[in-house]
């Protein structure tokens, strides 16, 4: 069911994040605003270095911005003590990587588990929580496989079962289908699409690959660190563009796109 | 995360096998040098270790067992006079000349003992007894050195210091770490087989028993009150000097003491090298555990666990080999020593070599790199 008007899952007000390298700065992120909705796919895409790794890893309280606010859950993360991180992962976010970064001597079924053990769910109920969660990717009958009798699209699949393992509501991808044929990519975003559609998660995707636009209702652009437009899929299948780049000013312009 | 723990150092058995290798091979190292160097010690005291007598009394600045020198046995009627002593006895050690059954020469340490009386006798003797010796000229030798002497069988008969010998019997074990064999006689015959001209009045030891109750020590400073131009050690302050002597004052000893350290050294690095490498291998899997919540503490434990099991596997591995390599250093030159202290010391070494190489790892794993979860 999709929540368009429901609560933001992910506040982010003024977000910037600086590398120090010696003498050198790079300014990676540039005060960005965001804020995610449950039930929304929303992608981020720009050229490399324009800071979607950076802000994706901010996102997923696996790297502290150097400046600004960020909320999730309603909890201010900046705030926090290091300490109180992994409990947020734990709780709020699943991620999703290019790589898959299964564990590879662990079966697919050993794979999830692993993700319960996380949140102290063992023995029993966690292997009946794994055998529900390999259904709902599809891949019931690959949970003795291991990673590398996997293709790379149930690989994929057995990686999203594990991030689903705590049922967060925030869904964290780095170029989901980067690593994956046109097939398997298709399978792996419709999954992640239904997941924030049918589920109402809020599923945020960094990726370059333009068969994917399509299945955003949000496309944010960045560039240099900057949130250069944001982009919004309307339901008559138009896309609506928003430039939100001070120097271009704000425009809005509709176009028609096809899924 | 037993599971993951177990999974990453069983899956892969080629590689699994290459860290047990590690581990072994540092064990090994380890107690081999360590049991050289205990065995090095243990052999230059033995006869000291093994005399059962309380004090030893030596020609004064005698540094060691191996130089003694013959002072008048004078001495000993005052020291069975003192009050608190049971038993003294005489004791001989002096280098001798070994003529083979086949005329090659052999130099020999010669310990001359008053058997029956308890100090100073050999052990482990597994052909004869000690009352064999006294029967005119007869010797117990080692059976390592049966070669060496030229000798085979019970009843062989060779010279010592132009004296005839007869073989009355083989101990096992007892090594001399100088290349001279101990050769065991009754005190009256070790003065003939070394020194023929010396006096039967005279000794280069004297070895005392306390009677019970009485404390070495006291009755140490009771003797050194009485005589003169000698020095009473306790035995195991004798023991303590004959060993710093070789440890510490000849190039051998030090090179066997450095040999050890170097080998603790080279075990350590090792197993650090073998564990951290083992690690490293999972970084970017330790990684998206963290990404996924797993909290410091959860880490710490997989790496602890996976440490522990490669320890004590690689230390049930590294025993088995040892135990083959003490086995064989029985019969051959340079004894290796394992006692039961060792044993579990290395058990301890292994396991905290092994967490601690593994946690010199887990910084790298508690701070997550976004570049190394998030790129494929």
């Amino acid at each position: 069911m999709k929540q368009q008007h429901a609560r933001e899952v992910i506040r982010a007000k003024g977000l910037s994040k600086t590398y120090r390298e010696g003498m050198t700065e790079l300014r990676a992120l540039q005060g960005v605003d965001l804020q995610v909705r449950p039930g929304e796919m929303t992608l981020l895409m720009g050229p490399s270095g324009s800071g979607k790794t950076t802000l994706l890893s901010i996102l997923g309280c696996i790297l502290r911005a150097s400046d600004g606010k960020l909320e999730i859950l309603g909890e201010d993360v900046g705030a926090m003590p290091e300490s109180e991180l992994p409990r947020i992962r734990r709780e709020a976010i699943g991620f999703v990587f290019q790589g898959f970064n299964l564990f590879p001597t662990l079966t697919a079924a050993e794979n999830v588990a692993l993700a319960l053990d996380l949140r102290g769910v063992r023995g029993a109920p966690a292997e009946k929580r794994g055998e529900e969660l390999l259904a709902e990717v599809g891949l019931t009958e690959k949970a003795r496989s291991f990673p590398a009798d996997l293709s790379g699209g149930q690989k994929q699949r057995v990686a999203i079962a594990r991030a689903l393992a705590g049922d967060p509501p925030i869904l964290l991808a780095d170029e989901p289908t980067a690593a994956l044929d046109s097939t398997s990519g298709r399978t792996v975003i419709e999954l992640l699409r239904r997941l924030a559609h049918e589920h109402g998660r809020a599923v945020v995707m960094v990726t370059h690959d333009p068969r994917v636009l399509p299945f955003g209702d949000r496309i944010i652009h960045l560039e240099d660190g900057r949130i250069l437009r944001e982009e919004r899929n309307l339901a008559n299948g138009l896309m609506e563009s928003e430039f939100v780049d001070a120097s271009a000013g704000l425009a809005r312009v509709s176009h028609e796109i096809s899924i | 995360m037993g599971l993951l723990a177990r999974r990453n150092l069983f899956h892969d058995k080629v590689r699994f096998a290459v860290t047990l290798t590690g581990i072994v091979f540092a064990l090994v190292l380890i107690i081999v040098q360590f049991g050289l160097f205990l065995g090095f010690t243990t052999t230059t005291s033995n006869n000291i270790d093994h005399s059962n007598a309380d004090l030893w009394i030596v020609f004064r600045g005698v540094a060691y067992f191996d130089t003694g020198r013959n002072f008048s046995e004078q001495k000993l009627y005052r020291v069975l006079a003192t009050p608190g002593v049971e038993r003294a006895e005489k004791y001989m050690q002096s280098f001798g000349r070994w003529k083979r059954p086949d005329g090659r020469v052999e130099s020999v340490q010669v310990i001359g003992f008053h058997p029956g009386s308890g100090l100073g006798e050999p052990w482990n003797i597994v052909q004869g007894n000690t009352a064999d010796l006294k029967q005119e000229d007869s010797v117990l030798v080692d059976e390592l050195y049966r070669e060496k002497l030229g000798v085979q069988k019970v009843g062989d008969r060779v010279e010592i210091g132009d004296h005839r010998a007869r073989v009355a019997g083989f101990t096992r074990g007892i090594r001399s770490f100088t290349t001279s064999p101990f050769v065991y006689a009754t005190f009256n015959s070790s003065l003939d087989y070394t020194n023929p001209t010396s006096s039967e009045d005279s000794t280069a030891y004297i070895l005392v028993k306390a009677k019970p109750g009485v404390s070495p020590k006291d009755l140490q400073e009771k003797l050194r009150a009485r005589l003169t131009d000698v020095d009473v050690y306790t035995t195991g302050e004798f023991s303590r000097k004959t060993r710093f002597y070789w440890m510490f004052t000849t190039g051998a000893g030090l090179a066997v003491l450095t040999a050890a350290l170097k080998g603790l050294i080279v075990g350590v690095a090792v197993v650090a090298q073998t564990i951290y490498a083992a690690t490293m291998d999972h970084i970017r899997e330790y990684g998206t555990l963290k990404a996924m919540g797993a909290t410091n503490r959860y880490l710490y434990r997989v790496l602890i666990e996976q440490a522990v099991w490669s320890a004590v596997l690689g230390y049930a591995l590294a025993m088995v080999v040892a135990h083959f390599i003490v086995e064989g250093s029985a019969k051959g030159g340079a004894v290796i020593l394992m006692p039961w202290s060792m044993s579990a010391g290395m058990l301890v070494l292994a396991v905290v070599m092994c967490i601690t190489a593994a946690l010199v790892s887990i910084n790298k794993v508690t701070k997550i790199d976004p570049a190394m979860v998030f790129r494929g």
